[in-house]
């Protein structure tokens, strides 16, 4: 098959002769152009994971209340009480660096049909972002458009955006990452599959109608992003969240029925990859008819109706003679619903369209049958040199004062309110614990119990050691969580990296696995569902690796939840866990130095367990009046974030052996900063020496300003009201280049 | 027991937190009422609760004076029974033409999510008489076209009228006269951008919604006007 010139088809489609070659010999014949099609969608990185999937097999997916691992459309996690939580992370990288709103808002959609799918409600959404250094044009922009689609589309569908993470890197100037993840509930006996059985069942395919949007967005995906990514628009998929919101409600109610045999969103590839997986995952094959395929353009070739990624549209299997009681369900939401295919015996997947068959596929080879590649992975030449630091070279700052509030508006550490407030987190009433937090908590009505929810990854860090990087974001994800009261019960991973072709690149991703694989069982917590963005690269380069750890946890009575303010004058100040003047990595360093260098903090994940078990522990039996994690800007940002949320000032004072800025900011793991009253310091001594953790008094809350010494001698005294002017409005100014 | 029927439009999403603030908060019946009910005598209440109804799509809230309960809904009105509108729903009754004014995009063109205090600047409504005269209530609001607007003359027969129920204590969205809320003439139609059903809980950051709601079913309880 070649297309005049020299370049033959499949690889001007994505695919590689080796690729090729396999499906010749899978099919035992060439495949024609349609099919051919079907392929280089559903053999592309972005669908088939081909040079994830060996390594993913690393992380742990099992435990307690795993319902669910890896291979659906999402995770599930039982929370007791006969219901679930499904949860799910995706990234939508690629189509937000060329269309930012629409990538964004589509993301959204794309992962939360991926959740009602497993038969869930939607309950929450979050977003990970990342963008380059705010000031530029391009960069504000994307920035802008992006929480604008999030925003939009979140807002309409009625699903509370609780909250995510921001940062800007410069690595990430034309490769800004969105990753989105969205978490529902559902009673276990009432979850969904997207394993197609029943021989002669109907398939439906319900919602918005089909065009040629979208059209190969997956291949897209799978590809660097060159000069020409704006060439790529078409490939972009378009929202329409109304259309979301009414799909929603009639999915869920037509799972009310009990007639719904399975179910599956069109995402990536379309109709290809949802018939293709249901049929292959249910080991049963499927008969598909075009024709029937309610459709918004005119003209579509077959290829273009099999690969479109028009938005808001699902498959769904159910029991024969019921297609009509589920058509009149999508019709009272105003839905398109329409029989186009039936379940067959035989694993194949026959396509016909104008009284022709046009693809003839075993559904196995189509969905499962692409290569896996294992590469040698080969660390940089550069990693020995970034990861030299010599501290004591570099002249530390004479007003350390003037450093704290820099550092508090700087982006990657300010208030992200004007991010937040753009998203309604507040809709549907279940909202306890709002963004900006360590972690979001949402109650379920009526139940002692209730859920929450963090996105972490410090990516800088994950440049410098990915494996310590890796390690630390599933460290802080767990840590977030505790702080709240939360017990971590699973994770769903976004891991984003560039080009995996490249021995570095594909190095940091191996080392970033095996990082989230012994975090993960140290902390005894299971992945349960997760994404894979490769192919994260330009011109400039590869992006920092990012593998985002979303975590979601529970809180046993909602009642008993902690904060990060700090809440009475007079109320002494704790620091748990050790600081080792690690600066390597941090905030400080770029800010104050503009070096991106040196070793990343270390997680001694024993350590790091007992200080997180010790939180939980002491905000259970509610000794605690506030809890907050250290990370970014070290302990002295921690400080000014728990005055600045509980608008009361401090004194402090601490003693160590490391230099004074260093004691300021580095970015050690493994601590928190608490606030107790002072009539519990014995019983909060006590219980922190049971579980091995650290534990030393700072000094009180009170006044209004934030009062720092280092071994008795003033370094910062700043008013609350200069700190909460740079932490509030420093995004902002950042944005005006100021 | 009161019944509080909630008007379910293509796109609202608010209305099960209408219903749960009824039902759980209030202790009332709540009820949903589809959008193809043409029939709505037995609600002692109609709500129409916030949302993005038929996408927003044309300008919030225009379509849906296209549907029956809506239709049905303005004769209720007519009747004298209490009818409130939230956020898309007080964007629905400026459409309908039962209250006055018209809500644009907000000041800042986005869409604005948070806490803001509100001024009671009516309390003898039946929406407001659990509320005095200048005190303030702790409200979320959640929109992206809750910027009131009306001309200068309509402004001040509000005024004259007491029509304007509530203010917000800073400028939020760009409101003229920083309007939160307001009433028809006869007093029995109120729309509000802020969302008293989100704060009947103090676990969720306020309770005052409750004042909202509870002076709505006293007025019911003795009886109406």
């Amino acid at each position: 098959m070649e297309n005049g010139n020299t370049t033959p088809l499949w690889r001007t489609l994505g695919l590689t002769d080796l690729e090729y070659e396999q499906i010749v010999s899978g099919l035992g014949r060439e495949p024609n152009f349609t099919e051919l099609a079907m392929f280089s969608v559903m053999w592309s990185e972005h669908c088939a994971y081909k040079n994830s999937k060996p390594l993913l097999k690393m992380l742990p997916s099992k435990g307690q209340r795993v319902i669910q691992g890896p291979g659906e459309n999402a995770g599930v996690l039982d929370i007791g009480e006969g219901l679930a939580l499904v949860m799910k992370i995706e990234s939508h990288n690629h189509p937000s660096a060329v269309e930012p709103y629409q990538g964004a808002a589509t993301g959204v959609g794309g992962i939360v049909r991926d959740i009602f799918a497993m038969g869930a409600r939607p309950v929450v959404l979050m977003d990970s972002l990342r963008f380059g250094s705010l000031g530029e044009g391009r960069t504000n922009y994307l920035f802008d458009q992006v929480v604008a689609g999030i925003s939009d589309y979140g807002n309409c569908i009625g699903v509370p955006t609780v909250g995510g993470e921001i940062y800007f890197q410069n690595c990430y100037q034309k490769s800004p990452l969105v990753n989105a993840l969205c978490a529902g509930i559902v009673e276990q006996d009432k979850m969904q599959t997207g394993k197609a059985s029943g021989v002669g069942n109907p398939v439906l395919i319900v919602g918005a109608t089909t065009g040629r949007d979208g059209i190969g967005g997956a291949s897209f995906a799978s590809q660097e992003l060159g000069e020409d990514a704006e060439e790529k628009l078409p490939s972009v998929q378009v929202g329409d969240p109304f259309m979301e919101k009414l799909l929603i409600e009639a999915c869920l109610e037509a799972y009310e029925t009990g007639f719904v045999v399975a179910v599956q969103d069109m995402g990536a590839a379309g109709i290809t990859s949802s018939a293709s997986e249901m049929a292959a995952r249910g080991g049963v094959g499927m008969e598909l008819n075009l024709d029937c395929v309610p459709l918004r353009a005119e003209g579509m070739a077959a290829h273009e109706i099999l690969i479109s990624e028009s938005q808001e549209r699902m498959l769904l299997v159910v029991e024969k003679g019921k297609e009509d009681q589920i058509k009149q369900i999508m019709e009272k939401w105003g839905l398109h619903a329409a029989v186009m295919g039936r379940v067959t015996d035989d694993g194949w997947l026959r396509v016909r369209y104008h009284g022709e068959v046009v693809a003839q596929l075993p559904a196995q080879l189509l969905a499962e049958g692409a290569p896996q590649y294992v590469r040698e992975g080969i660390p940089s030449e550069h990693l020995k040199d970034i990861q030299d630091l010599d501290v004591a070279a570099l002249q530390p700052p004479a007003d350390l004062e003037c450093t704290l509030l820099e550092l508090l508006r700087s982006p990657n550490i300010a208030s992200k309110a004007w991010v937040f407030e753009q998203y309604d987190h507040m809709v549907r009433t279940d909202t306890v614990i709002k963004p900006g937090m360590d972690a979001a908590v949402v109650r379920i009505k009526g139940k002692k119990q209730a859920l929450a929810f963090t996105t972490d990854c410090n990516s800088t860090y994950c440049y410098l050691d990915p494996y310590e990087g890796a390690k630390a974001a599933v460290a802080e994800a767990a840590r977030n969580l505790s702080m709240v009261g939360a017990e971590p019960m699973g994770i769903t991973d976004c891991l984003n990296f560039g080009n995996p072709e490249d021995p570095a690149v594909y190095w940091q991703m191996q080392r970033c696995i095996e990082g989230i694989k012994d975090a993960c069982q140290v902390l005894n917590i299971p992945v349960i569902s997760g994404n894979v963005s490769l192919y994260n690269e330009t011109e400039l380069g590869p992006i920092y690796p990012t593998p985002v750890i979303g975590c979601a946890g529970l809180v046993d009575d909602v009642s008993r939840l902690s904060t990060m303010g700090f809440k009475d004058d007079g109320d002494l100040v704790l620091v748990l866990g050790e600081d080792k003047g690690e600066l390597g990595g941090s905030e400080y360093l770029q800010m104050q130095y503009g070096l991106v260098r040196g070793k990343p903090p270390v997680v001694d994940l024993e350590r790091e367990k007992a200080l997180q078990e010790l939180v939980r522990e002491l905000i259970r039996v509610g000794l605690l009046k506030s809890a907050h994690d250290i990370s970014e800007g070290g302990l002295a940002i921690a400080l000014a974030e728990c005055a600045l949320c509980g608008e009361r000032g401090i004194e402090v004072n601490l003693s160590t052996l490391q230099r004074p800025d260093a004691a300021l900011f580095s970015e050690s793991q493994g601590r928190a900063v608490v606030s107790i009253s002072s009539d519990n310091l014995e019983a909060v001594l006590t219980t922190a020496e049971q579980y091995g953790v650290p534990a030393t008094v700072l000094g009180t809350v009170g006044g209004e300003s934030l009062l720092i010494r280092v071994n008795g001698e003033e370094v910062a005294d700043v008013p609350l009201s200069q700190c909460a002017d740079h932490y509030r409005w420093g995004l902002e100014w950042s944005m005006k280049g100021l | 027991m009161k019944t509080f029927g909630i008007i379910v439009l293509p796109g609202s999403n608010c209305d099960s937190d209408c219903f749960y603030a009824v039902r759980d908060y209030l202790n009332q019946d709540a009820q949903y009422v589809w959008h193809e009910e043409r029939n709505l005598d037995k609600y002692d209440v109609l709500m129409i609760p916030g949302g993005f109804s038929y996408g927003d799509y044309l300008r919030p809230g225009a379509l849906a004076r296209f549907s029956p309960a809506v239709d049905a809904l303005v004769k209720e009105a007519e009747k004298g029974k209490l009818v409130v509108g939230i956020c898309n729903g007080f964007q629905v009754l400026t459409e309908l033409g039962l209250l006055p004014g018209a809500l644009m995009r907000n000041k800042n063109l986005k869409f604005i999510c948070k806490y803001v205090n509100v001024r009671v600047e009516n309390a003898s409504t039946p929406f407001t008489s659990r509320l005095k005269m200048g005190q303030t209530i702790k409200l979320p609001v959640a929109h992206k076209d809750g910027n009131y607007y009306v001309d200068e003359d309509t402004l001040q027969q509000l005024k004259k009228n007491g029509q304007v129920v509530l203010r917000y204590s800073e400028d939020v969205n760009g409101s003229v006269d920083r309007i939160a809320a307001v009433t028809n003439k006869q007093g029995n139609v109120v729309g509000m951008m802020p969302h008293p059903e989100r704060a009947c809980d103090p676990l969720l950051g306020s309770s005052d919604g409750m004042y909202i709601l509870g002076s709505m079913l006293d007025h019911l309880l003795k009886g109406g006007f």
